[in-house]
């Protein structure tokens, strides 16, 4: 066991202490300051002076009070308990902190973040003398009805099963014992900690190729992330971020979810708790909360708990990816992140880079992302065990303007760009996302996925979709200048494909309880039926057709009213409106 | 009793160090003595060694470096309540300056507050009527929720932000809501227009105003929004009370946070203000809120003056960022004689979702909602054109949603200050509007409402 160092305060400034006397304790140590004991954590070292940033309101304390540090950095608790739950930046388990504190967060509250009462069904995997290293699945507890919480050895373990039973146990109980190489014994129980600074180990990274399906029509069709890949999401206020990252935490495929509310609106994370238990999880039918894990650190608590909040969500994800699963990270907001950093660095008195944010700020960020991915996880296992960890991450700009250092340090980082559009938001075109200018660096990778497993057209279908958008945007120019009227009727048709798919296929209502979530059979057809109406018109145009007359047909009432028709209808309406469409269309020509 | 210091060291603008005190604890409260008897309020901002670095909450005018005295108090700023202060004016330190006695306090409350545990918080998703259709119909404001006014210099905010107080009341309920006001660095003009108004209607029985004037303090802004808060908290969860902030002007408290921030040499952010100023803005936005199991509520309604109508300016920015939406005024709206100036496509609710539709307002309410922005919008556009190409560059239908925007802005936006419209009625006139428009046009509308509510002989009348 590490000396354990005690010093006393002599500096308070904001969530920032300085403490002398603390030269036993290593950098990054948790410390306990005062007799309320608030948490905090060594950042900067001089001599005998450690700077500590406090995790909860410092208003109260004063020079002379003791710093005891507890000789480990900051850790999170990893086991049974985490789905469903909701914890603070520091995983304090809010909703225990309710019945335990009342309404308002009290400074030096503390409870475990996994509950020591609760009791879980261990099945075990493993018997006595079977030989694991760390990662090795020796037990699973069902955690709910859609999650098997797999128990690994932690990282860095190895030896021989000795014992091993399966039974109900709490977290704290022991469920193996292992005995080490040189003989020494190792108690295993359900709970294990992992310091959040640090990523957990894996055996091999991989290149994402599989798209991430969401369920939303512009992101899935035309900006696809891919399973492991990294997405960011930038846009002004009130063009709709967070409800992007809502729906993607409702309907991304995903078997896990971490939500992080990172300086963000306390409503915001009521709404997720009130709302996702009613939801039904698309492919299993069971609650939405059932597989969701929230991290609430909204804007009114302790900013320095804010800087910590992203690192204990991914180290939770980090976890579950490690047992196999497919774990989507949201981040809402990582301008709020580093703004935290930027506080704690104007602090310490660093020297600032662009916008007095620090100078490592693109370093941070670069390395969270990092974190994401797909993995071969650590096993000693024959058969490969495959862990996914896909990461996207919300950011606000300051006016909307992309030149703000976060944005642009995002930006060289990650792999898929939704550029939100005040514009578009303003005409309630949601979700809002500019197709001009979003890119996706998976699209070649997920569009073989897709002409393989979708349709064999889908890419081409997509590449006249956007063709036709950016001819859409170039001629609008030209109406500006000299109207409509100087437009051919070809220009024209193009012009009225586009509004189609910009309304009937882009648009997508978040609040409708059908056109909230499509799949990815209905996003094909219905894109199809779009594009279908736009070759048939050029094909009846050059028959001589009038335009007029295309555009008063009845079948477009009904494209307009795909979105709303339910999933298992799809197939027969799509077959009947097509062939309507190529009925309608004949009976122009003749 | 506390130690007395005589040992000021400097005071520079808000600023003051003293020196050789002990057991002095960061934000604590400090009183200081002047030579002549007279008490001024200090707090700690930082504290290092024996050194104190405490910000004044007022001036520093008459302050002698020799002769004042300090003494910490042990606590921090605090805010004697009691159900008595309704009816009440205050100063911006929470001080009676209506004549009246002081408060006998029911409890004494730190200014600062608790953050709110997010697993404590109830879903605001009751309706709030506040008989202006821009806001009812299109960016409907619910109980608990914190729904900003961006207005500029010369805009009638003042008349809406009274109009919303007189006329605010939730559906199928009796009870009124108390209006907590807070007056920060604004002129005796406008604050005098909202005691006049409470007045004249009643509400001051049930209202609780704080008041910093232009003249007062710049300092003391920093405490007044707090203070306002606190009693609405007070009101709200300890009397079960349904509680109406309004706030008017946090252009003005971001400029005194700006002061303070520049006296400690802190490294600016955008502008000059500080780097924790949505930090900061957000302790006191995100106190508004309802609480589950606790049955009164807080709305805020604070007012911020856009510098140059700029949307962009760090104070409307990052207010945005935290509130749940804003409403927008536009110059060019109000020159053109709208009342209230409302820009409906740049405001924004974000909780109306949950506030409307079958059993709060009526099940038409979100289709007719999204179709009325994006016919204005489109509306909007075309007439954009037709300023520049004049009318003939048109096709027909973009004639009719141009006509049908004008129209909008003339209608349904435009109802003056003394109008309290029933969600009833907002709702039919955006139907009449929709009707101007052909049928098959409203693709954001069901076919079912459409059949229900959409008027063919106005329909007609328009061809």
């Amino acid at each position: 066991m590490k000396r354990q160092s005690q010093g006393e305060v002599i500096k308070v400034s904001g969530p920032l202490v300085i403490a002398k006397g603390m030269r036993d304790a290593d950098m990054f140590d948790v410390v306990e300051v005062s007799e309320s004991r608030l948490i905090g954590e060594i950042i900067e070292m001089h001599g005998d002076e450690a700077s500590i940033q406090v995790y909860e309101e410092t208003a109260g304390l004063g020079p002379g009070e003791i710093v005891v540090s507890r000789g480990a950095p900051l850790s999170v608790e990893l086991g049974p308990g985490l789905i469903g739950g909701i914890f603070d930046g520091i995983q304090r388990p809010l909703d225990t902190l309710v019945a335990m504190e009342g309404d308002h967060i009290t400074r030096g509250a503390f409870a475990p973040a996994l509950d020591r009462e609760k009791e879980w069904e261990f099945t075990a995997r493993c018997k006595p003398g079977d030989r694991v290293t760390g990662g090795d699945i020796i037990g699973v507890v069902q955690e709910t009805e859609i999650l098997e919480h797999r128990v690994m050895i932690p990282p860095g373990k190895a030896g021989t099963i000795v014992e091993i039973q399966s039974g109900v146990f709490k977290v704290t109980d022991v469920v193996a014992i292992l005995e080490t190489d040189r003989g020494a014994r190792e108690e295993i129980t359900l709970l294990q900690r992992w310091p959040v600074r640090i990523g957990r180990p894996y055996v091999e990274k991989m290149s994402p190729t599989a798209p991430l399906f969401t369920g939303q029509r512009p992101i899935d069709t035309f900006f696809p992330v891919a399973k492991g890949g990294t997405a960011a999401v930038p846009g002004p206020f009130g063009s709709g971020k967070t409800v992007i990252q809502h729906q993607l935490a409702k309907w991304a495929e995903a078997d896990v979810v971490v939500y992080i509310g990172c300086g963000e609106r306390g409503n915001e994370m009521t709404d997720v708790l009130m709302e996702f238990p009613k939801l039904p999880d698309p492919k299993t039918g069971y609650s939405l909360m059932k597989r969701t894990i929230l991290i609430a650190n909204t804007s009114d608590m302790p900013v320095a708990a804010r800087e910590a909040s992203i690192y204990t969500g991914i180290t939770i994800a980090e976890y579950f990816r490690d047992m196999g699963y497919s774990v989507s990270l949201m981040a809402d907001s990582t301008s709020r992140w580093a703004e935290a950093l930027r506080e704690m660095s104007g602090r310490l008195e660093e020297m600032p880079g662009e916008e007095g944010y620090p100078a490592y700020l693109g370093s941070r960020l670069a390395s969270f992302y990092e974190r994401a991915g797909i993995v071969r996880c650590l096993s000693s296992d024959d058969e490969e065990r495959v862990g996914v960890l896909t990461a996207i991450g919300a950011v606000s700009p300051p006016g909307g303007d992309l030149s703000d250092p976060v944005a642009q340090s995002t930006l060289r980082i990650v792999q898929v760009f939704w550029s939100l559009d005040s514009d578009l938001a303003y005409r309630r075109h949601f979700p809002a996302i500019n197709w001009l200018t979003s890119y996706s660096l998976y699209q070649t990778k997920v569009d073989a996925w897709l002409n393989d497993n979708i349709a064999p057209e889908f890419s081409k279908l997509r590449v006249d979709a956007m063709t036709l958008l950016q001819e859409e945007s170039e001629l609008e120019e030209i109406v500006r200048l000299i109207g409509q009227d100087a437009l051919s009727d070809t220009d024209r048709l193009k012009l009225e494909s586009a509004r189609s798919l910009r309304e009937d296929f882009l648009h997508q209502n978040s609040f409708d309880e059908i056109d909230t979530y499509t799949s990815m059979n209905k996003q094909f057809k219905m894109l199809s039926l779009v594009m279908q109406f736009y070759y048939e018109a050029q094909k009846a145009l050059e028959r001589g057709v009038d335009f007029d007359r295309m555009v008063g047909l009845p079948i477009r009432d009904d494209i307009a009213r795909f979105k709303y028709v339910p999933e298992q209808e799809v197939d027969n309406w799509y077959v009947l409106r097509s062939e309507q469409l190529l009925d309608e269309m004949r009976a122009l020509s003749d | 009793m506390a130690r007395e210091y005589r040992t000021i060291e400097e005071v520079t603008g808000p600023l003051m160090l003293v020196r050789g005190v002990e057991n002095v604890k960061y934000d604590e409260l400090g009183e200081i003595e002047l030579a002549d008897g007279q008490i001024r309020n200090c707090k700690v901002l930082e504290v290092e060694g024996t050194d104190a670095l405490v910000q004044l909450f007022e001036s520093s005018i008459g302050l002698n470096v020799e002769q004042s005295t300090v003494r910490f108090l042990g606590r921090g700023l605090e805010l004697a309540v009691s159900p008595d202060m309704l009816g009440r004016v205050f100063d911006g330190m929470g001080r009676p300056n209506d004549g009246g006695l002081d408060i006998i306090p029911d409890a004494m409350c730190d200014v600062n507050g608790l953050p709110i545990n997010p697993a404590a918080r109830d879903y605001p998703n009751e309706f709030i009527q506040t008989g202006v259709s821009a806001i009812d119909g299109l960016n409907t404001l619910v109980r608990g929720q914190k729904l900003p006014i961006f207005s500029g210099a010369g805009l009638p905010h003042a008349q809406l932000a009274a109009q919303i107080a007189r006329q605010a009341e939730v559906l199928n309920s009796e009870e009124q809501f108390a209006v907590v006001f807070a007056a920060i660095g604004i002129t005796f003009e406008e604050a005098d227009f909202f005691i006049s108004d409470f007045r004249r209607t009643g509400a001051i029985d049930r209202a609780v105003m704080f008041i910093n004037l232009a003249d007062d303090p710049a300092i003391e802004r920093i405490s007044t929004p707090r203070m306002a808060l606190t009693a609405a908290e007070y009101l709200a969860f300890e009397l079960d009370m349904h509680v109406l902030v309004l706030m008017t002007d946090i252009t003005y408290y971001a400029e005194a946070l700006r002061e303070v921030s520049a006296a400690r040499k802190e490294v600016p952010g955008r502008r000059g203000y500080p780097g924790y100023l949505y930090t900061d803005l957000a302790s006191i936005y995100e106190r508004a809120g309802r609480i589950k199991e606790k049955r009164g509520s807080i709305t805020f309604v604070p007012i911020l003056t856009m510098p140059d109508d700029d949307k962009t300016h760090p104070i409307p920015d990052l207010t945005g960022y935290i509130t749940e939406g804003q409403v927008i005024l536009s110059r060019d709206l109000y020159r053109r004689g709208i009342q209230p100036p409302i820009d409906v496509l740049p405001s924004l609710s974000r909780l109306k979702d949950k506030g409307i539709g079958a059993g709060k307002t009526r099940k038409d309410h979100a289709d007719t909602m999204n179709q009325l922005f994006a016919a204005y919008s489109r509306g909007k556009e075309a007439r954009d054109l037709q300023i520049i190409l004049g009318e003939e560059a048109l096709s027909e239908i973009d004639l009719e949603y141009s006509k049908f925007s004008v129209a909008f802005e003339e209608q349904y936006v435009s109802q003056g200050f003394d109008t309290d419209r029933s969600i009833e009625e907002t709702l039919a006139i955006g139907w009449e509007l929709l009707s101007m428009l052909p049928a098959n046009e409203l693709k954001r509308v069901r076919q079912e409402y459409i059949d229900e509510f959409y008027i063919w002989e106005e329909a007609e009348a328009c061809e």
